[in-house]
């Protein structure tokens, strides 16, 4: 049974109450076509759970497979550095299919980012050890490839629907209740 | 049938990696190995075990381990599917007898004529140090190749995962 090496902390991306319930991570890959698909299935659990669920997001960019993806992950990250993370990270997966180099300027600029620090950071890879740390603690965990979940710190290897998540999120939930 | 367990020496073969190419486990010998064995090429891409494997290349650089995939395709199949992930670490064509190393190292499936999903960590002398059979439909990743690699680099004589 894989596990998350590396808890959940004030340091992470994370969208509801630290003390929910229920922590979902997500090491994923803006590139990715699973990835894409899962992102309306998070947003989906996310309003059905309510404040039940803290959702965390990870980067796992698959460098190799997908061009785009480290790039995308800098952006993001550069816009977390302006409080911007999760504005950036919606942006990416709801127009995944128009990610390329050359649309990111744009994007920034549309959620309202200093153009220079955005760009700055990311040049001088500002972000890049966070990126690193993130890969190194996917590793140690077991992410076997994007998206991978983990529910209350243990692996998810069930299908990445709606429904199958949801079953073993609420079956977490009585766990920890017991 | 069973995977083959640690301590034991890893079976030599000598295999197809390309149409006029072949690789044989002795060829590495100095160096760790991690043998992957797997079901068939083309399964779906980002959750496929050998994109990982590719991401993670230069983790297994660092204990100078080579990398290297086997499944009872053949070799033109291998070619196109290593081509279209990019992959840069050979894959073997198990297919003349077919499976006849995956039957050496025990993780042969007869039923569906495909080898299971198994992981080998070989050290340089040849000896299995490790060794893993994941559920088909699961893939493994890559924590516990990376523990038992740390594990034989810091010298421990058995690896402890």
């Amino acid at each position: 049974m894989s596990t998350l090496t590396q808890p959940v902390s004030a340091h992470d991306h994370a969208e509801g109450p630290a003390d929910a319930p229920l922590t979902l991570v997500e090491y994923g890959d803006y590139q990715c076509p699973y990835c894409g698909a899962a992102y309306p299935v998070v947003k989906r659990l996310q309003k059905t759970l309510g404040k039940k669920l803290r959702f965390v997001f990870r980067n796992f960019p698959l460098t190799q497979t997908h061009p785009y993806a480290l790039m995308a992950t800098e952006a993001a990250e550069a816009a977390a550095l302006q409080g911007k993370f999760w504005e950036m990270h919606d942006l990416l997966f709801e127009e995944q299919h128009l990610l390329k180099p050359e649309i990111i300027p744009s994007w920034a600029k549309r959620i309202g980012l200093n153009l220079e620090q955005f760009g700055n950071d990311i040049k001088q890879g500002v972000v890049e050890k966070r990126i690193k740390e993130d890969r190194q603690s996917g590793i140690r965990s077991g992410v076997n490839g994007t998206p991978t979940f983990f529910i209350n710190g243990i692996r998810y290897d069930g299908p990445p629907d709606y429904d199958s998540l949801l079953a073993a999120l609420e079956s977490a939930s009585v766990l920890r209740s017991v | 049938m069973t995977a083959l367990k640690p301590e034991v020496q890893a079976p030599d073969f000598s295999l197809s990696t390309t149409p006029d190419q072949k690789v044989s486990l002795s060829e590495s010998r100095g160096r760790p190995v991690v043998l992957v064995f797997y079901p068939a090429d083309w399964s779906p891409v980002c959750s496929d075990q050998l994109a990982l494997y590719n991401e993670l290349k230069p983790e297994f650089s660092e204990f100078e381990a080579q990398i290297i995939g086997i499944s009872v395709d053949g070799v033109w199949c291998h070619l196109a599917f290593s081509k279209d992930r990019k992959l840069h670490f050979p894959l073997l064509a198990d297919f003349e007898p077919k499976g006849a190393v995956a039957r050496q190292y025990g993780v042969y499936r007869e039923k569906d004529g495909e080898s299971e999903r198994a992981l080998f960590v070989i050290d340089a002398e040849g000896v299995i140090r490790w060794s893993y059979v994941s559920s088909v439909g699961i893939n493994p990743g890559a924590d516990g190749i990376l523990k038992a690699l740390e594990s034989m680099a810091k010298g421990e004589k058995a690896v402890n995962i």
